[in-house]
């Protein structure tokens, strides 16, 4: 009783001493404020409504003020690494730079997996992290870890605050830093004596950092050049990646794919940016892209890059990539052009203001004879549509196969505006082809690293940001154990997210490679058993659903969707199933493998393949 | 082919190990890194002789000027310039070689700084060429120890900027 009548006097003293506060700020007074306070100050005024954090010795006062007021939520999480992925699905979804807040020593070295994600894929991120004693640092102290040499190559920039007097510039710095440009994290450290320490609060209103000024606009000579390429091209493609939907550049480039009628390959990053289901939509290109996707790259005459970065799994064998086409490539990043391939016209500039001088260049000058210069262009994408669709057979008697899963959530949930994350392996590359998205930012999954374990995370920051949306998680069952215990975390904070474990007992694709290159040798690609995932669901306070048979597999998908509870569907499907297109590492985008190789088809339908009851030996507690 | 990336940074903590970093995480070559404060003792400058071809200098002069330290970065093969070292040679000395060493050291106009009665230490500043070639002349007296700055280097002024004294901004 009294502890709480407490608790109610400090909220109280606390509420009055930020209101002489706020109110004095202008009329000159002058109030000190701890530098836990003014961390908590900072991030009101940048809008944070969410955080996801741990904590340990060297934060307690930032804990400590964080549970005395109401502004901001806590997600407390049961692992450091959960509550990066959290930040970056945050992000990922709202656009906004995401934060998490951990301790010194071993909880820095838990989140630099995601920020080492977050920095290869561009995500804005703003990681708080405890250090020891400023009067300590260096001497090995309990728990100190070197945090500003351990994130330096898998950060943007980071900051180690030695007085508190800088702390709010820092701050301030630190989120300009993670959101302009092009985003990433920044992590920073705050000593435990500069988090008790007091100085006067005032927080600067706009930010110049001499060293630091991207470049927003595109080089209107460049942008010239561009248009009239793009306006006479006879086979051109429209490549776009993550960085459109960062850049919020989704209409401008849905208006300038329908005016100069281009095909649209998208990156895995990409997805999203322009919708799905459109005519003009090639799906995703590269490694296990679509076969057309890849047949138009590699045959154009001219590629426009908007915001991607030639990454290895999309041009393949670089020698080889594109032969016939000039290069357009539109960039925030000056590193990223040039980097793996030759460009002709590179344009440094922020994606949503090149596209629009772009456009208004290409409005005067294209009249409706983009659609018939490019007829013969089409007619072949059309061609090679129909010649290589993305197929799989569902017997309805056979075992289950994982596309098919992910085909009828799909379709299931499509008028729902879903948000969907992913793991990464064999089930992210289906969510990636078989998927559609209408709109950007409904699409969250580790490319660069491709980081395990990133899905159910990243899912929960987007239900924290989103509360009453549908989230949903496929996942595989290796990558969904690597981060199972934030199960605990979406019980108790009430994040509805619904995972949909593709479970074939496998690191898949590790056991597809090993098919196609290692003579099938399953070398530590076996997982032999899973937990049970409904029993494993259930005792952390979730629902846990399982489909067994194709014919359950819509009607437990449903009662997943509708259950306002965080849910596991554990879906036992065809082990041997694998993802196709295929490019191997190295090989040119024009050579995809299409099918098992006769040598699969023959093993797989022997010893190897299993029905629906073999594919249900769990491990039962 | 070799070439001279003069950059000036931020005088804070961690600049050096940003850009050191940057090298050695992406695989390019630092064959030397000389900095020091500038006039201005908020900035550093940095000499860092490299090689690589015409992309990786690119790369490398893209890639400086993303880190957010970095105020400045200049490829000074782009034009004219000038560069020194300045190398320190202690050499052992016996009786009959002393005089040799120090008509060695007058040959390149370098320094004696110091002087025991078996060893020199000389200094001598040029380009990397005369370096070599005092280092080998003195090498068959024995050389106990030596130590070099790295390069410096400055883009040579055009004539008629010179001749305006005027006061430039650091930043571009």
């Amino acid at each position: 009783m009294s502890g709480l009548l407490g608790q109610a006097v400090s909220l109280l003293l606390y509420r009055f001493l930020r209101l002489i506060f706020t109110g004095g700020m202008d009329g000159g007074s002058v109030m000190k404020l701890t530098g836990a306070e003014i961390l908590i100050e900072c991030l009101k005024r940048e809008g944070v409504k969410t955080i996801f954090a741990l904590p340990g010795g060297v934060v307690l006062k930032i804990f400590d003020m964080l549970h005395q007021q109401k502004d901001i939520e806590v997600v407390l999480t049961r692992h450091e690494q959960g509550a990066g992925h959290m930040a970056e699905g945050y992000a990922k979804a709202t656009g906004k730079a995401g934060v998490c807040l951990v301790t010194s020593g071993p909880g820095m070295t838990n989140v630099i997996t995601a920020l080492a994600d977050a920095y290869m894929d561009s995500v804005p991120l703003v990681c708080f992290t405890g250090q020891v004693p400023t009067s300590l640092i260096g001497n090995d102290a309990f728990q100190e870890a070197d945090n500003i040499g351990l994130s330096r190559p898998c950060t943007k920039y980071n900051f180690l605050v030695k007085d508190v007097a800088d702390l709010a510039t820092t701050i301030k710095e630190a989120f300009y830093i993670a959101t302009t440009g092009r985003p990433g994290p920044v992590l920073v450290d705050i000593p435990k004596d500069v988090s008790m320490d007091k100085a006067e609060f005032t927080y600067p209103s706009s930010v110049s950092i001499r060293s630091y000024n991207p470049v927003y606009e595109g080089n209107k000579w460049q942008i010239k050049q561009a248009a009239e390429a793009m306006a006479k091209a006879k086979k051109p493609v429209l490549y776009v990646g993550g960085g459109v939907i960062f850049s919020g550049a989704s209409q401008e480039l849905m208006e300038l794919a329908e005016l100069t009628h281009m095909p649209v390959d998208m990156t895995l990053m990409g997805l999203g940016a322009f919708p799905g289901e459109h005519l003009q939509s090639m799906g995703m290109l590269g490694m296990h892209g679509t076969y057309w996707a890849n047949m138009v790259m590699h045959y154009s005459d001219l590629v426009v890059a908007i915001g991607a970065r030639f990454d290895d799994r999309v041009t393949g064998k670089v020698s080889e990539f594109c032969p016939h086409a000039k290069v357009i490539h539109i960039d925030i990043d000056p590193t990223s052009i040039r980097k793996n391939v030759n460009v002709d016209i590179p344009i440094v500039g922020d994606c949503k203001m090149v596209l629009r001088e772009l456009l208004q260049i290409l409005r005067a000058t294209v009249n409706g004879d983009q659609k018939k210069l490019r007829k013969p262009w089409w007619d072949q994408i059309r061609e090679w549509q129909q010649a290589n669709p993305l197929a799989y057979q569902q017997a309805a008697d056979g075992p289950i196969k994982p596309q098919h899963v992910i085909k009828r959530l799909y379709e299931l949930t499509k008028d729902m505006d879903p948000i969907v994350s992913t793991d990464v392996g064999q089930h992210q590359m289906w969510a990636a082809q078989y998927f559609k998205f209408a709109k950007p930012n409904r699409w969250l999954t580790s490319g660069g690293l491709g980081t395990m374990g990133f899905g159910f995370p990243a899912a929960m920051g987007a239900q924290a940001a989103f509360p009453g949306r549908l989230v949903l998680c496929i996942a595989g069952d290796g990558s969904i154990q690597m981060n199972m215990q934030e199960m605990a975390t979406a019980v108790v904070h009430k994040l509805p997210v619904k995972i949909i474990v593709l479970n074939n007992r496998f690191h898949g694709m590790v056991r597809q490679w090993q098919d196609l290159f290692y003579e099938g040798r399953y070398a530590s690609s076996d997982l032999e058993t899973t937990p049970d995932f409904v029993k494993l669901a259930e005792a952390y306070g979730a629902v846990g659903l399982r489909a067994s048979k194709p014919s359950e597999v819509d009607d437990v998908l449903k009662e997943a969707i509708a259950v306002n509870r965080p849910v596991i569907v554990d879906v036992p499907t065809d082990r041997y199933e694998n993802v196709y297109p295929m490019i191997p590492a190295g090989g040119s985008n024009h050579e995809m493998i299409l099918e098992d190789p006769p040598h699969l088809k023959t093993k797989q339908a022997g010893s190897g393949q299993v029905t629906p009851q073999d594919s249900d030996t769990i491990l039962t507690a | 082919m070799e070439h001279i990336i003069s950059v000036t940074v931020e005088n804070k903590f961690g600049s050096l190990s940003r850009v050191a970093g940057l090298f050695s995480g992406r695989g390019f070559n630092i064959e030397s890194l000389s900095v020091a404060p500038t006039l201005d003792p908020s900035m550093s400058q940095m000499t860092i002789v490299t090689s690589g071809d015409d992309r990786i200098i690119e790369q490398i002069v893209k890639q400086l000027n993303k880190l957010i330290d970095v105020i400045k970065v200049v490829d000074l093969n782009e034009s004219n310039f000038v560069s020194r070292e300045t190398a320190l040679i202690k050499v052992h000395t016996r009786p009959e070689d002393r005089a040799e060493a120090l008509r060695i050291a007058d040959i390149f106009r370098a320094n004696v700084i110091d002087s025991t009665p078996t060893t020199y230490t000389i200094e001598v500043t040029g380009d990397p060429q005369k370096i070599e070639a005092i280092i080998n002349l003195l090498q068959p007296l024995g050389i106990k120890e030596l130590t070099r700055t790295g390069r410096v280097a400055v883009a040579r002024e055009s004539i008629r900027a010179t001749s305006v004294p005027a006061k430039k901004a650091v930043r571009e």
